[in-house]
């Protein structure tokens, strides 16, 4: 006996699904945004002068690595209120995904770093830019031009983990298509739609992130 | 008065890696407009020497006085404290160094190398800064390649600009360090044609190399250095002529063969 797929009540509900992937890639642009900042503030701590600071480092990155996404995200949601932390469900994903790629960023960012040629960072001290001046206008750019493959690589990656966020009830994609489930009974049907939108949606990302690597040429 | 205050003044300097002493109290005296060379083998300290210079290793003992100020280190209560960063990055400005490999910045053009210390240290604005990097790109030989970046350069013409990128600064003093050590042979003139141009400019220049002829004719004075201290300290045509030391005379042996 054969299963007969039948989409059309998929594709009345269509519109729900993507309105699941605009609020995926709404909370991964997010979370990455705010994942960066503490990626490079982490990357930088780790080869920095202060000791706390690298102690910190290692500490965040060790932590979270060792930590299944869905837990971090429950655990957010969850103990931040009883901390007396108000946030709603989006920003406490938003917050939990920014902490998990910001930690996966560190170690990217810290790779660029490290292929940033002394020398070079020599000459920007040699004509008197600070310390600071030195990391902002030449240590920052060429690393993140060295980082700029792997950080597309975690940007798809948080993409997908956006997920997750199906077991906090946000309505992105994942939460949309067991919706239409228990509507219509076409499960197959549903999650071939949604397998097909993520990698549709993870290919297009990707061919973005080639064009702008195209566009800032390797040194 | 002005030529009884040397433009720096480096005494008794002391510079140890760990356990091994590079510099053994080196002194060395340079007048505004003067051009010295350093020649002396593998390993006799003189990249280390620039460097203590331009701050950019801390030394042990010694001063260096720069255009009358004591610079790296201020002296609290009979100890000697490293400056600040922010103190040591005003200080290392009023030097510029050229180093053996260029060290462009590849993320910036030509242009940009040389603006980002006039805009970020000597605050110009960006027209004025944009002017001035022009400027010393044309004297450098490099008008036309103002907008390329640094993959697009040959090793020549990086290192001409790392040369305008170090005197747009207006330093005082500038420190080249074997700045044609890692060119082909073909590109050695443009950079030492580029070098004698300013030097006969009047600027003071502390130059590090191998070019023995070069530095005959460039300089007013050679000094030699031989396992961290200066040996033979001379005008030119002493130093190439009847050399006194037997460890000049060695090693003027060797680098001729
Ligand atoms: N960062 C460092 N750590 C330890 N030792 C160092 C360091 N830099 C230089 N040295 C040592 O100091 C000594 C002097 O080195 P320096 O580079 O100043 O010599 P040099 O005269 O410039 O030689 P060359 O002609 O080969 O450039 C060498 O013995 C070198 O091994
Ligand atoms: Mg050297």
């Amino acid at each position: 006996m054969g299963y007969t797929l039948q989409f059309g009540a998929i594709w009345a509900s269509f519109d729900k699904l993507m309105s699941g992937l605009a609020i995926g890639l709404g909370l991964a642009i997010a979370a990455v945004a705010i994942g960066t900042c503490f990626g490079l503030l982490a990357a930088f701590a780790s080869v920095g002068l202060s000791r706390i600071g690298r102690m910190i480092v290692t500490c965040y990155v060790m932590v979270i690595r060792n930590l299944p996404l869905l837990v971090l995200v429950l655990l957010v949601y969850f103990a931040l209120p009883q901390a007396g932390i108000r946030l709603d469900k989006y920003e406490s994903f938003i917050g939990a995904l920014a902490l998990y790629s910001g930690a996966y960023l560190t170690e990217v960012f810290r790779a660029g770093l490290t292929a940033v040629p002394k020398g070079v960072v020599e000459a920007a001290r040699a004509i008197g830019l600070t310390r600071i001046q030195t990391n902002v206008f030449v240590t920052a750019p060429i690393m993140l031009r060295n980082a700029l493959p792997s950080l597309g690589n975690t940007f798809i990656g948080m993409f997908k983990d956006s997920s997750i966020a199906a077991a906090i009830a946000i309505p992105e994609l994942t939460f949309q298509a067991r919706k239409i489930n228990v509507d219509t009974f076409r499960v197959v049907e549903t999650w071939i739609v949604a397998s097909g939108l993520y990698i549709a949606a993870c290919f297009a990302i990707a061919s973005l992130l080639r064009r702008l690597e195209r566009r800032f040429p390797k040194f | 008065m002005e030529n009884v205050q040397p433009l720096l003044e480096i005494r008794g300097l002391h510079k140890h890696f760990g356990s091994v002493e590079v510099l053994k109290g080196v002194d060395l005296t340079l007048r505004r407009g003067e051009v010295v060379s350093i020649i002396g083998s593998s390993g006799s300290g003189k990249t280390t020497l620039l460097r203590c210079v331009n701050l950019l290793e801390e030394f042990q003992d010694g001063d260096i006085v720069l255009d009358g100020e004591t610079i790296g280190y201020s002296i609290v209560n009979g100890r000697r404290h490293r400056l600040r960063d922010r103190e040591l990055s005003r200080q290392r400005s009023m030097t510029g160094m050229v180093f053996q490999s260029f060290n462009l910045f590849p993320h910036l053009t030509a242009a940009g190398n040389v603006m980002l210390g006039l805009r970020k240290v000597r605050r110009f604005g960006k027209e004025e800064a944009r002017s001035i990097a022009e400027r010393w790109l044309s004297r450098v030989g490099l008008a036309s390649r103002s907008d390329h970046y640094p993959s697009q350069l040959s090793g020549g013409q990086q290192q001409r600009v790392a040369i305008a990128r170090a005197l747009a600064m207006d330093p005082k003093l500038v420190l080249l360090d074997e700045v044609t050590s890692a060119l082909d042979p073909e590109l050695v003139q443009e950079v030492l044609n580029t070098v004698k141009g300013i030097a006969d400019d009047g600027a003071t220049l502390l130059i590090v190399t191998h070019e023995m002829r070069f530095a005959r004719d460039v300089s007013h004075r050679v000094v030699f250095m031989d396992q961290g201290q200066v040996v033979e300290d001379a005008p030119p045509a002493e130093i190439f002529g009847n050399s006194r030391s037997q460890r000049l005379a060695e090693f003027l042996r060797n680098t001729r063969t």
